[in-house]
C-alpha cells in the first residue's frame, strides 16, 4: 500500500494523479474469522485497528450492513472535547484527546483534527461556579480548561449577540486543546489503517441473527451468508442506535438504552466567519455551531424528544435550531439552509457509555454513546480492543458496564436522572 | 410533522405535544426486590417497530394519553387516554368508571 506523503502527491502529480489505489479492499466475506465486529461506525473501525495494531490480533472482519461510515459516524458535528468532570468520564475523554493529537500520523491520513477551542458561553453566576468547578477539575486531571470574562470573549469572538436582553452573555468557559475533525476522513483513516493490517471490512452484509451455542456465539448469520467463528472466536458489537436490536438477536433482552434521534444542520458556504466551536445552552435552549473547512456553518441543537429509529428528523427541531442560531449569531439571520439529517443514538440512562463484556463468555459490547461519541471513537476503539483482547476492562474503563446502575455508580454528567432523552 | 389524533381535541401536530416515556413500563409494588425495581427503572425493549408510549397534549388539553406507534415509520396506530377510568368513559363504559369512586 502506498504512504501518503508530500512526496507520493508530488509523484503522482507527475504523472497526471493517475496512479493511486483505492484505500482499501473491499473485502469478500469469508466463512470463518476469529473476531468479527458488527459495525463500521468509527467505533467498530477504531476497534478493528487497535486490535491488530496494540494486540497483534489477526483474521479479523468488519461486518456493515450499509456502507462504512454510513451511520452516525457521517452524520455528526464532529466536535471533539474532553470537558468531562464525572470519574470515569474524566479520564477516559482525556485519554482520547490525547489521542486525535496523534491521529493524523497514527493512521498516516489527515483527519483534519483542528484545535480551534470550544467555547461554552455563560449567562449567570450559576453557570460560572460550575463551569469553574468543572473546569478546575479538568486543570487538576492533566487538561486544559480557562474561564474567560466578557472581555476575553468579545476579542475572541465579536459578532456574538451581546445586547440579549433576555440572556446576557456574561463570560465563557472554555477548552483550547478541543475543536473539530472531518469526520468522513477518520472513518477512511481507520479504514485504510485496519485493511493494511489484514482487516476484512466487508460492506453491505447486515447482521440478521446471532447463533449461539449454550453461553457463547457461534456464528453470525448475515444478508451474505453465515459466517462462523472459531472456538477461540469473538464478537463485538458497536452499532450505535441499533445495539437493542442486536442485543435481541443475541437473546439477550433488554438494556438500559433507547434509540432516538438527533438532526444536524449545514448552511450555505461563508467566508470565514467563526474560528471556534460555540456553544450556547441556557433555559431551554442547546445549541453548539462550528464553520467547516468549507465554509458551511455547521450546527444542532437537541434531540426529536421523542424515540425514533427513523433516520430523518421533524420539523419542530429545526425551527428551535433556527431559533438559538439567530438569537446567538443574528448575523446568520438571512443565510440559507443547505442541508439537514439526522442520525439515530444508542442515548443510556445516565448519558454514559457501556465498553463491557456480556452474559455471553465471547460477546462484548460498545453502546451507549449517546450524541457525544465522535469525540470518544479512539479512545472507545483503544479500550474495547484492550477488552476483548485481554478478557478483562482497563481500569479506565470499570464503570463503562451494563451493572453499573445496579451498584448506584451513575456516571451522569448532566444530573438528568434515569430518562434517556434527557441526556446529551 | 406526525400527526396524534387526540381523542379530546382531535389530530394535532406532534408539536403540541410533549413524549412522555415507554408505557409498557410498570412500576413494581414499592417493596418489590431490588431487581424488580432495576428493571422498571433502568431496563427498556427499546423497540424498532410498534410499541406503546406517553404523551400528553400539552398545548391542547394537557391530557395525558398513550400511543401505539411505530418507531421506525412513526405511524400511529392507536390513541387512548392514559387514565383507565377517563379511557373507560370515552369507549362509553358507563359512568362511574371514570369518577373516581
Ligand atoms: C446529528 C448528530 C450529531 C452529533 N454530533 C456529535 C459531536 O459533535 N461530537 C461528538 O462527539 N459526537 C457527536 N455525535 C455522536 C457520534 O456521531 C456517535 O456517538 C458515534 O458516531 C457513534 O459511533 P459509531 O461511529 O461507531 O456509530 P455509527 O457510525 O452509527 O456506526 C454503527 C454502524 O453499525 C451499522 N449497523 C447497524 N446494525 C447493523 C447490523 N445489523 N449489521 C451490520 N451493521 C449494522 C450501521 O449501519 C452503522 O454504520 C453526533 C451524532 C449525531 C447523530
Ligand atoms: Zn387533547
Amino acid at each position: 500500500m502506498t504512504r501518503y506523503s508530500a512526496w507520493s502527491i508530488f509523484k503522482n502529480g507527475l504523472a497526471g494523479q493517475r496512479n493511486w489505489r483505492r484505500a482499501w479492499r473491499d473485502a469478500e466475506p469469508r466463512a470463518h474469522y476469529d473476531i468479527i465486529i458488527v459495525g463500521a461506525g468509527l467505533h467498530g473501525l477504531a476497534t478493528a485497528y487497535y486490535l491488530a495494531a496494540n494486540h497483534g490480533a489477526a483474521n479479523i472482519a468488519v461486518l456493515e450492513k450499509g456502507w462504512l461510515g454510513g451511520g452516525n459516524a457521517g452524520r455528526n458535528t464532529t466536535i471533539v472535547r474532553s470537558n468531562y468532570m464525572m470519574p470515569g468520564n474524566r479520564p477516559f475523554y482525556e485519554h482520547s484527546l490525547k489521542l486525535w493529537e496523534n491521529l493524523s500520523h497514527e493512521l498516516n491520513y489527515n483527519v483534519m483534527f483542528s484545535q480551534r477551542a470550544h467555547i461554552t458561553l455563560l449567562h449567570t453566576p450559576a453557570a460560572r461556579d460550575a463551569a469553574a468547578r468543572r473546569y478546575n477539575t479538568m486543570r487538576l486531571t492533566g487538561s486544559d480548561g480557562e474561564l474567560w470574562d466578557l472581555d476575553a470573549l468579545k476579542r475572541a469572538v465579536p459578532h456574538l449577540n451581546y445586547d440579549n436582553a433576555r440572556f446576557p452573555i456574561i463570560g465563557a468557559a472554555v477548552q483550547r486543546r478541543a475543536g473539530t475533525a472531518r469526520h468522513d476522513a477518520v472513518a477512511w483513516g481507520y479504514a485504510r489503517a485496519a485493511d493494511q493490517l489484514g482487516v476484512d471490512i466487508i460492506q453491505n452484509c447486515e447482521v440478521t441473527g446471532i447463533t449461539r451455542d449454550a453461553n457463547r456465539v457461534s456464528a453470525v448469520q448475515t444478508s451474505r451468508g453465515p459466517i462462523r467463528i472459531g472456538n477461540a472466536g469473538k464478537v463485538g458489537l458497536a452499532v450505535a442506535g441499533n445495539t437493542s436490536r442486536l442485543w435481541a438477536m443475541a437473546g439477550l433482552g433488554k438494556l438500559p438504552v433507547e434509540t432516538h434521534l438527533l438532526q444536524a444542520f449545514v448552511t450555505e458556504p461563508l467566508k470565514p466567519l467563526l474560528d471556534q466551536v460555540v456553544v450556547f445552552g441556557v433555559g431551554g435552549a442547546h445549541f453548539y455551531i462550528s464553520q467547516s473547512d468549507k465554509g458551511g456553518m455547521v450546527f444542532g441543537g437537541d434531540l426529536d424528544w421523542y424515540k425514533s429509529y427513523a433516520q430523518r428528523g421533524n420539523l419542530p427541531a429545526v425551527q428551535d435550531v433556527a431559533e438559538c442560531a439567530t438569537s446567538i449569531l443574528p448575523c446568520l439571520g438571512r443565510v440559507r439552509l443547505l442541508r439537514h439529517w439526522g442520525g439515530v443514538m444508542d442515548m443510556t440512562m445516565d448519558g454514559s457509555p457501556f465498553i463491557c463484556k456480556t452474559p455471553l463468555a465471547n460477546l462484548y459490547l460498545n453502546a451507549g454513546w449517546n450524541y457525544g461519541g465522535f469525540k470518544a471513537s479512539p479512545a472507545s476503539g483503544w479500550y474495547f480492543a484492550d477488552l476483548m483482547a485481554n478478557d478483562r476492562p482497563a481500569p479506565v474503563i470499570a464503570d463503562f458496564d451494563l451493572g453499573r446502575f445496579r451498584h448506584g455508580v451513575n456516571i451522569d454528567e448532566r444530573g438528568a436522572g434515569p430518562d434517556p432523552k434527557l441526556h446529551g | 410533522m406526525i400527526r396524534i389524533p387526540c381523542p379530546f381535541c382531535g389530530e394535532r401536530d406532534h408539536s403540541e405535544f410533549a413524549y412522555g416515556k415507554d408505557a409498557s413500563v410498570q412500576y413494581p409494588p414499592l417493596d418489590a426486590p431490588l431487581e424488580d425495581w432495576h428493571e422498571a427503572v433502568f431496563l427498556r425493549d427499546n423497540i424498532r417497530g410498534v410499541q406503546l408510549e406517553t404523551w400528553q397534549h400539552l398545548h391542547g388539553c394537557r391530557q395525558w394519553l398513550v400511543v401505539e406507534r411505530d418507531t421506525a415509520t412513526h405511524h400511529i396506530h392507536s390513541v387512548r387516554a392514559a387514565h383507565p377510568g377517563v379511557a373507560a368513559v370515552l369507549a362509553g363504559a358507563g359512568n362511574d368508571a371514570g369518577s373516581g369512586k
